[in-house]
């Protein structure tokens, strides 16, 4: 095909699709919106986790304060797991998926929007919780800034592998434990570099290697993820 | 689709054919079974009689004449897992799907293999059954991705769809795979101090790798036994509607 | 032969050990109506998904305009109306956004006509309840609303009539004749006799299955 795409042409196209990308994502907030549980349950079972640890361990602010940076990113990677089930089901549920594979739209912008919107609505608020976290493990203060960026470059990446979890197992009737075991073994390394960062921190050592190795990541996880998740729902939605 | 396969061998197109492949594998096999049965024994005996006690540890080094050629497979047989499933998502071959599903078990069977020995290893040269060593816990990893795998085909009843997903699956733990392999060596280095460390050796001599070399290569053909048996088995089952594998069948 | 709008060609589908059809070839041309008729189970919803290229399991080959489905999929799909089994309506959604959604992911449906659909489908009124408020027929309704706001060429419809009242069904049936007489093709499944059944070409599975 020699299509010649003039100026203007590539132009609309690119308009278009961020229209699309708009659409997808204002409807993916709304319904999270309108559903309120969804939305703060993975919040409470975050604050949950993290109780647990002084219970089970020991309540020894120094103690705490040691594992702090590793109990909160653990924490957050099981809170996103929890939450990662209702990217894809309730649209699989409801015909909605098959409406929106049959469309001529690009799938792959599509798919980001609801990773996007899926993030803003579980990655965002647990990064913006975390600070209660820290403080409930006295993690020192120096390893705040350092714990709220690495939750900011990193759970988008936990959103964007979780997906194709849970685009592989959206047809199962017992998906969730299921995408546990397919995504939990991707996450380590976000949490080996997530943990790192916010130890750097709190040691006052250089952070911006970290971050960058994160950025990388999340980086790689944009480009790719969304392909394997779009193959995922197709294939998902085939049978 | 026939317009475009053009370009590929034929062999390739051959291989698409189940009947085809259970035939050539049922040539290959007896082979196969030979040679990995030769060098095993050659290796192991080698390995336990002929081969120099190492300068620190003694004796019980030698077991990593089972480690080392295990963890290897395991490695390749992810990969090998993923180019298969990839071939099959991409040119729907059936036959390629079967090689995907026949290599999971094979390569958790091996990935456990390295586990236990690298942790009966490292009782005497650590004092622990367990330490959170870079490759151990790499391997250990490997082991989730596998069982990642497995569960998932077990969980899709549809045998085609079931194959696709965890071709997809692999794919996404192949590039993956670098990532935590580097991570996970960064933490150890940030957590352990350095120590002692499993393959990190002074130079083997000829007398010690040689033997090694002989139970690689004799692991690897045995890896090759097992996968076609598993095939040739996947093959029966899956086509078991075909007129060719009812007569098979009737003639035994 | 004039190029049909799809072409099937030795369609092959087998589900669970059981083959569903074999050999199934057939051609939709532009102003046809088709209705695909056979028991449960005969793999009718089957062959409407793959027809829709939303299942691959199947041998054969499906062309659109003379070309092979799997090659010209987005523009295949710009001309496609599915109607499945689900109605693809979001319950906390209203009829309205329930549509507007519809408009960004099918180009082919016009947003703004979406009030003059909902009340061709008798929804006037419903406009800004959500959809788990209204009944099983209202919330197919919404998804059938479509059919007036598409200028899709070809339409899938799988058991469109399912709770939907007597009046609705004869405004649908109308619907889809205009639609066929402006030179669109429909291929559908349902239990209701069609009235409009002289104007319809139909063939059965169950004769056409392999067993």
């Amino acid at each position: 095909m020699g299509r010649i795409v003039t100026n203007e042409s590539a132009n609309s196209e690119a308009s278009s699709v961020l229209s699309l990308f708009g659409a997808v994502l204002k409807r993916d907030l709304m319904l999270a919106y309108r559903k309120k549980s969804d939305l703060f349950n993975p919040l409470i079972f975050f604050l949950m986790v993290a109780t647990l640890f002084p219970l089970g361990v020991s309540p020894e602010p120094d103690f705490l304060a040691q594992i702090a940076p590793g109990v909160v990113w653990v924490a957050a990677l099981l809170a996103t797991l929890l939450s990662m089930e209702s990217v894809f089901k309730s649209d699989f549920e409801d015909g909605t998926l098959e409406q929106t594979l049959l469309s001529p739209q690009p799938l792959f912008v599509i798919v980001l929007a609801k990773v996007l919107a899926h993030w803003m609505m579980s990655g965002l608020p647990l990064t913006l919780l975390a600070p209660l976290l820290a403080v409930m493990l006295f993690l020192p203060a120096e390893g705040m800034s350092g714990l709220m960026l690495s939750l900011l470059i990193g759970t988008p990446t936990l959103s964007l592998v979780g997906a194709i979890g849970a685009a592989l197992t959206v047809g199962l009737r017992k998906g969730g434990v299921l995408i546990s075991l397919l995504v939990l073994p991707l996450y380590i390394p976000v949490l080996i570099f997530g943990t790192s960062a916010v130890q750097a921190a709190v040691t006052g050592l250089p952070l911006a290697g970290f971050f960058a190795l994160l950025g990388a990541i999340l980086a790689l996880g944009l480009v790719l993820a969304p392909l394997a998740i779009s193959a995922a729902l197709r294939i998902s939605v085939s049978g | 689709m026939s317009e475009k396969k053009n370009w590929m061998p034929r062999w390739f197109y051959q291989l698409a054919s189940p009947r085809w492949s259970y035939e050539i594998m049922g040539k290959l096999l007896p082979g196969f079974a030979v040679a990995a049965f030769l060098f095993l024994i050659a290796g192991t005996v080698w390995a336990l009689l002929f081969a120099p006690p190492e300068a620190y540890q003694g004796n019980s080094y030698r077991i990593i004449y089972i480690h080392v050629p295990s963890a290897l497979l395991a490695q390749s047989c992810y990969m090998m897992m993923a180019i298969a499933g990839a071939i099959g998502l991409i040119w729907k071959m059936k036959v390629a799907d079967m090689v995907a599903k026949s290599c999971a078990p094979i390569g958790a069977t091996m990935a456990v293999l390295a586990l236990a020995t690298g942790a009966i290893w490292g009782k005497p040269t650590w004092g622990s059954w367990w330490v959170w060593d870079a490759r151990l816990t790499s391997m250990l990893i490997l082991l989730f991705l596998y069982l990642g795998v497995i569960a998932l085909y077990s969980a899709i009843e549809n045998e085609a769809m079931a194959a696709k997903s965890a071709a997809v699956l692999a794919l996404v733990g192949l590039v993956n795979i670098p990532i935590i392999k580097y991570s996970v060596d960064w933490w150890n280095t940030l957590h352990q101090p350095a120590t002692f460390k499993l393959t990190e050796r002074p130079a083997m001599v000829p007398e010690m790798w040689l033997p090694l070399l002989v139970m690689v290569i004799g692991f690897y053909c045995f890896f090759a036994v097992s996968l076609m048996m598993r095939t040739r088995n996947e093959i029966l089952v899956r086509e078991r509607r075909a007129s060719w594998v009812k007569e098979l069948v009737e003639k035994q | 032969m004039s190029t049909a709008l799809l072409h099937v060609d030795k369609l092959y589908c087998e589900r669970d050990d059981r083959i569903l059809f074999e050999d199934l070839s057939f051609a939709i041309n532009a102003g046809e109506v088709i209705q695909v008729e056979g028991q449960n189970g005969s793999g009718k919803t089957t062959l409407l998904r793959i027809l829709s290229g939303l299942s691959n399991h199947y041998e054969g080959d499906i062309f659109w305009k003379g070309s092979l489905l799997s090659t010209v999929q987005d523009d295949f799909r710009r001309e496609l109306l599915y109607f499945g089994h689900h109605p693809g309506v979001k319950a906390v959604l209203t009829p309205e956004e329930n549509l507007h959604w519809y408009a960004a992911m099918h180009p082919s449906i016009d947003g703004k006509k979406i009030a003059m659909a909902l009340e061709q489908v008798g929804l006037r009124g419903f406009e800004d309840s959500p959809c788990h408020t209204l009944s099983a027929g209202q919330n197919r309704r919404v998804s059938l609303a479509r059919l007036y706001l598409t200028s899709a060429k070809l339409w899938i419809l799988d058991e469109p009539f399912t709770a939907i009242d007597k009046k609705g069904v004869a405004q649908k049936e109308q619907l889809i004749l205009d639609h066929a007489a402006n030179g669109g093709s429909v291929i559908l499944t349902t239990h209701h006799e069609l009235a409009i059944s002289e104007k319809v070409r139909r063939f059965n599975l169950d004769e056409l299955a392999g067993t």
